[in-house]
């Protein structure tokens, strides 16, 4: 009997351990992800798209296609695939500099179009690979190595609502949802539901995770767990916030 | 299934545009991604005309960025997918064709150049040749064919996508606002009638069978670790480009062997060029003429030659310099004087470039 926790089964033993710095929220996101694409069963109809930023590091992290983009572009190739074989199920994995930042145009206009992908955003409160700069989820007061007196909120204005946003924009059959590593069960979840949502073929389907980077934070494990737990979710509220089915009409 | 496109052969008289839709038909293109920008529109319009009937696809998005990433989402989705740009549309379409160039895929681009730099004219250059050529953060690793006529957008952009999918590297077809808007006849034809066979294409992602259990998952990276990993890829890349390139490499010349004097140039300016030549033969000048097919490979070894026999090479272009520079350095260390004849955004007439001659033989 092992008494390691499992690997989900579409983890590519072959890349593990994975390479992300010790207490890393990616791999937790990761993990939700395996769990699901296992509970599903659809390792062999995904196909995985990663943007640059920290999530390139997972371009052989699973036994499924990947394909690794660009800082911000990992919606439109996914988007390409998809239109081009709608027979795949199109996931794009970035995060927020990649998503709300260079590749924002893209994620509101796949949005708008209601694309039949699923992004996962990995939130971690700024630009990770590259050291430490400020991402437009950086929190009022937090400081980066681009904020170095913290966040001034009048200068470069308030954390980015990426879900409430792209809830606001999308046409009915969209699926929505903020996690967070602190729950992976809950994350888990939402990445399911998403992931049904686009084989059931409803619309974009979008989950934002709440996530850690100890790294570049400087934070401790108990640093970590509290900053991720009590400080993020002031400003980020987790839990679904759009779930397929008609808009309700205003004044209902 | 749905008909073919074009059954036997045909003369048609139409607009440069309109001839890339119906080439791009005929090839075989399935998918077409692109964003509005003027000379090139009429691709898009008589593309979303066309396709229902023949059961193609075509994705409006939000910008050039999107264009090129998503045509490179169709080419790895295995299918003959393309688009079309101009101007600020191809500064844009250069970053997803250099991880086309990273990942060696098949992306198939149709260039109507305009005038530049910035918003410029919307109506004709040969100002992006040095964008199309060596564009992106690379090295280049890319086929460009600058079409002259009609019949060549036609001929070269059904082309187009057997060069990409059998070499692996983005093509260009590079035409200008004046090709994509002048209405000229042509001869249509279904590439099989005549032969050519369209090279398979295989999708690199959601291919068949459990991943990871059947067969290997494919994973496409485009970042490196450390330098020498980079170098040992790149040196593959270049190496297959080098050996490629000879059989890429295409060009048209005549009555170089004995001219004292060759008019260089490329595209719709060479049908200029062509002209000049052939008028100042008839009186009398010892004159001759090259245009290279491929801008990228360039006939180096022909033009070579070239800038060998005759004294001097008249490099005739829309831009300032822009092919001048192609040849300057293909033609390194030749004792051809090379002179120039640079129009930055205008059209060049055949009795220019005759005036042109005229002034440097005296
Ligand atoms: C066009 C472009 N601009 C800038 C960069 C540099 N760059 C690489 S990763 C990154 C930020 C990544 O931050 P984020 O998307 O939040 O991902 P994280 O690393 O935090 O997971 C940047 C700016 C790049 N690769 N490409
Ligand atoms: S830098 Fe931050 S986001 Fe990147 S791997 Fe390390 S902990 Fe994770
Ligand atoms: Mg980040």
């Amino acid at each position: 009997m092992s008494v390691q926790p499992a690997m989900p089964k579409c983890w590519r033993m072959e890349s593990k351990p994975h390479k992300f710095c010790p207490g890393c929220g990616h791999g937790l996101v990761l993990k939700a992800l395996g769990q699901a694409i296992d509970e599903l069963g659809i390792q062999d109809k995904v196909v995985f798209g990663c943007d640059i930023g920290c999530s390139l590091l997972s371009w052989d992290f699973f036994n499924v296609d990947t394909v690794q983009t660009h800082h911000g572009r990992t919606t439109p190739v996914i988007t390409g695939i998809k239109r081009a074989n709608p027979g795949v199920l199109g996931i794009a994995y970035m995060g927020d500099g990649g998503g709300y930042a260079i590749g924002a145009q893209h994620l509101v206009s796949a949005a708008t179009r209601n694309e039949r992908i699923t992004v996962i955003l990995v939130n971690n409160t700024q630009y990770g690979m590259t050291g430490g700069q400020m991402a437009p989820t950086t929190l009022p007061g937090q400081k980066t190595e681009t904020t170095p007196y913290g966040r001034d909120i009048q200068a470069t204005g308030y954390p980015t609502q990426g879900p409430e946003m792209v809830a606001a924009i999308t046409p009915e059959g969209a699926y929505v949802a903020r996690g967070t590593v602190a729950n992976v069960k809950q994350l888990k979840g939402f990445i399911k539901k998403a992931l049904e949502n686009q084989m059931a073929g409803n619309g974009f389907s979008f989950v934002e995770a709440l996530s850690t980077c100890p790294t570049n934070w400087r934070t401790n494990a108990e640093e970590t767990w509290k900053f991720v737990e009590q400080e993020m979710t002031k400003y980020f509220k987790v839990g679904e916030i759009k779930v397929p089915g008609p808009r309700e009409k205003e004044g209902q | 299934m749905p008909e073919k496109p074009i059954q036997g052969e045909k003369r048609v008289f139409m607009t440069g545009n309109e001839v890339v839709a119906w080439a791009a038909l005929a090839a075989g293109a399935e998918i077409m991604y692109g964003y509005p920008i003027t000379p090139q529109n009429e691709i898009m319009h008589y593309w979303t005309r066309l396709m229902p009937k023949y059961d193609r696809k075509f994705l409006q998005t939000e910008d050039e960025l999107s264009a090129g990433f998503t045509t490179v989402g169709g080419v790895l989705a295995g299918r003959r997918a393309f688009t079309a740009t101009a101007g600020p549309g191809n500064t844009l379409m250069q970053e997803p064709m250099s991880m086309a160039e990273a990942m060696r895929l098949p992306v198939v681009v149709v260039v109507q150049q305009r005038g530049g730099p910035s918003t410029a004219t919307v109506i004709y250059s040969q100002q992006e040749v040095t964008m199309t050529t060596l564009g992106g953060n690379g090295e280049g690793l890319r086929v460009v064919y600058s079409t002259a006529t009609h019949q060549e957008l036609f001929d070269y952009t059904i082309k187009a996508f057997n060069t990409a999918w059998k070499y692996r590297f983005p093509t260009f077809v590079l035409g200008d606002g004046y090709q994509a808007k002048m209405r000229e006849s042509l001869t249509f034809y279904d590439p099989a009638e005549r032969g050519i066979e369209m090279v398979p294409t295989e999708p690199y992602v959601g291919k068949p069978g459990m991943p990871g259990v059947d067969r290997p998952p494919t994973h496409l990276r485009n970042t490196y670790n450390v330098e020498e990993e980079l170098y040992e890829v790149l040196k593959d890349y270049l190496a297959d480009y080098a050996k490629a390139a000879p059989e890429i490499a295409e060009y048209e010349a005549f009555d170089t062997e004995d001219a004292e004097l060759v008019v260089v140039s490329h595209g719709v300016v060479s049908r200029a060029g062509k002209a000049a030549v052939k008028e100042l033969r008839e009186a009398g000048y010892k004159v001759g003429y090259f245009r290279p097919i491929t801008l990228r490979p360039l006939p180096v070894d022909q033009l070579r030659e070239v800038a060998n026999k005759a004294g001097q090479l008249l490099v005739v272009e829309s831009a300032n310099g822009q092919l001048d520079r192609l040849v300057k350095e293909a033609a390194y260390g030749c004792s051809a004087e090379i002179l120039p004849m640079f129009k930055p955004g205008v059209g060049i007439t055949a009795e220019e470039v005759v005036a042109r001659v005229k002034e440097i033989k005296g």
